[in-house]
């Protein structure tokens, strides 16, 4: 019977046939991620009669929310996961300083094409840029999990989109991905799956196509996929021999065995299809991700600071784009990078966009989440306006109540941060 | 059947203004703690006057966002006893199941009622009186209502061990 790539993924792992959206399976994944949040759950955990975690190497945890520790009070949060991971003998654990958990865990080869990941973090479904299957869960599942292996989930239906074209120089993938949530809104995947495919995705960079399935989280989608083609094949090998120098060869074996693709026949329960040539740069304007309009229309809008960071959008890429923005000029607002990992930091400090971003007067953060949930290092005060990298513009959520957030591509947030006002960055770059 | 006050809110209501992100990794387990906070960023007067026992009543995708789970439990430390939406984002259903909060999806009953009404909940025959009339709503699927019954994923897990 053909399938989606969600329904053979969950199948296979419950040792089913066939499995139809709607059922209820438990899943026992390869992959259980959870990050500064891991004290809190080593605290449900411990109501548990099972002591020990049931597959330890299967754990991946970061500290990467509020890190380096802001106070006292998260200091000893970090103190606990750390020796939480010493007990219990966790050897995929990822100090301060090396950046947010959805970057991190692709970089060291821990998921990967045809793996399950669940994860203590709405942006789960990250993974699926590589061909995964990642989905978001709840701390007191993250317990269970650890205690069991194994958690219940629903087969969710998938939404289809397709991609043809290709977007135009200076438009972004993340300008598609906020295109396409101001279309189906904030919970136009909620409970379900979305694949994407065609021509448009092809032609994406990797670091283009890893911002798709993490702003899925945004339209409430469960998990969401990109096919891994060659392009990702020669990203994966190319990241393994780096990170794991010892065994990539095995690991890239094992990824090959355990991709899987959708029948060409499958099912879907909604299918769409963008012309990516049609697509321009937009904002999420505050205080929903889905209230979208085009750069064009905001000029007015003062900033007071820019943040390029995030699991959505601080990789290489995207720093090269704002490097390119403000190359040997001066900010008019502060501009605060924050690469998501330390490789991430290293690469753009080997090719100069550091010396630029720095030159141009902007500030860099270590690697991690750092403002996006208003932990620390750059949160706003009431009444300061943020152009954000990220992924979420929710009231509050950098800061003060009062403070309001605008989301859009790097470029953007650099051309903004460079005129005190939200910019296209063509009118900075052909002016 | 108890009659429960209600506090009404709109469409999308995030997990950030159900409970702010910055207190996530400095507010303890601690009940009256978590209650203090709860929808400080929606609507400031709720943690002052909510009791024991009222229902919030919400439109479509109560709860997206984050996948933090203070998001339920500060309302059940509040005293909330169930909340009854047109619509829950994915997590927070399953962060609410797994937390043993009572999570009602009725899209019908949603424009009936308004702060300040009451509303009575016949979870035996899974249906909502108000003064608009009763509304049905539907039951979890089966697998899942062993958790609801056992107050909890933990819960369930120390019997099933
Ligand atoms: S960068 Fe932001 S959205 Fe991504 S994992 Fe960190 S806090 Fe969450």
């Amino acid at each position: 019977m053909s399938a989606t790539f969600t329904e053979k993924i969950l199948a296979r792992n419950a040792g089913r046939a066939s499995v139809q959206p709607g059922d209820v399976l438990d899943i026992t994944p390869d992959v259980v991620l959870s990050h500064d949040n891991t004290a809190a759950i080593a605290q449900t955990f411990a109501q548990l009669p099972h002591g020990r975690v049931r597959y330890p190497e299967r754990l991946a945890i970061t500290l990467d929310h509020a890190a380096p520790p802001p106070t006292p009070r998260h200091a000893q949060n970090h103190a606990q996961i750390r020796a939480f991971v010493r007990a219990q003998g966790i050897t995929n654990f990822f100090e301060v300083g090396r950046g947010i958990c959805h970057q991190v865990l692709c970089e060291e080869g821990i998921i990967g094409p045809g793996l399950i990941l669940l994860g203590a973090d709405s942006h789960t479904p990250h993974a699926g840029w590589l061909g995964a299957f990642g989905a978001g869960i709840g701390r007191t599942e993250v317990a269970a999990l650890w205690a069991t292996g194994q958690l219940w989930l629903r087969v969710p239906e998938t939404i289809r989109i397709t991609l043809t074209g290709q977007l135009v120089p200076g438009v972004m993938s993340k300008d598609f991905a906020l295109h396409l949530i101001g279309q189906l809104s904030a919970e136009g995947a909620n409970y379900r799956a979305v694949e994407f495919d065609g021509e448009g995705i092809t032609a994406m960079s990797p670091e283009a196509c890893m911002v798709l399935p993490n702003m899925m989280a945004e339209m409430g989608a469960k998990n969401a996929y990109i096919a891994p083609d060659e392009t990702t094949w020669a990203w994966l090998e190319q990241q393994l021999q780096r990170s794991r120098p010892h065994d990539y060869r095995e690991r890239l074996a094992h990824f090959r065995e355990m991709a899987l693709y959708p029948d060409p026949d499958a099912h879907y329960a909604a299918h769409h299809t963008t012309d990516l040539s049609t697509i321009e740069p937009v904002v999420a304007c505050p205080h929903t991700v889905d209230n979208i309009a085009p750069v064009s229309r905001l000029h007015q809008i003062r900033v007071d600071v820019g943040f390029i960071g995030t699991c959505t959008n601080g990789r290489l890429e995207d720093i090269a784009a704002a490097a390119q923005v403000v190359r040997g000029q001066r900010l008019a607002a502060r501009l605060l990078v924050i690469p998501a990992s330390s490789q991430i930091l290293q690469d753009a400090i080997a090719c100069g966009y550091i010396t630029t971003l720095l030159d141009a007067g902007a500030t860099i953060g270590t690697p991690g989440c750092g403002p996006c949930m208003g932990n620390h290092m750059g949160v706003l005060a009431p009444g300061e306006v943020c152009i954000s990298s990220a992924n979420r513009n929710f009231r509050g959520r950098m800061g003060e109540r009062d403070s309001a957030i605008y989301l859009a591509n790097p470029a953007v947030v650099a051309a903004s941060a460079l005129t005190g006002r939200i910019t296209h960055p063509a009118d900075i770059l052909n002016p | 059947m108890i009659t429960h006050r209600i506090w009404k809110y709109g469409d999308n209501i995030n997990t950030d203004v159900i409970f702010p992100g910055r207190c996530t990794y400095t507010v303890s387990h601690d009940p009256t703690e978590l209650a203090r906070h709860a929808l400080e960023d929606l609507d400031p007067a709720f943690a002052a006057s909510v009791q024991r026992g009222d229902v919030i009543v919400a439109g479509r995708n109560w709860g997206n966002g984050s996948s933090r789970e203070q998001a339920v439990t500060c309302l059940k430390a509040a005293g909330v006893h169930a909340v009854i939406a047109a619509s829950f984002a994915r997590i927070y259903y399953r962060n609410a199941i797994n937390s043993g909060l009572l999570v009602i999806e009725c899209p019908a009953v949603i424009a009936h009622l308004e702060t300040g009404d009451t509303v009575e909940i016949d979870m035996e025959n899974a249906l909502l009186y108000c003064t608009a009339g009763s509304f049905v709503f539907p039951h979890l699927p089966e697998s899942v209502r062993a958790i609801v019954q056992a107050g909890g994923l933990i819960n369930a897990l120390k019997m099933r061990d």
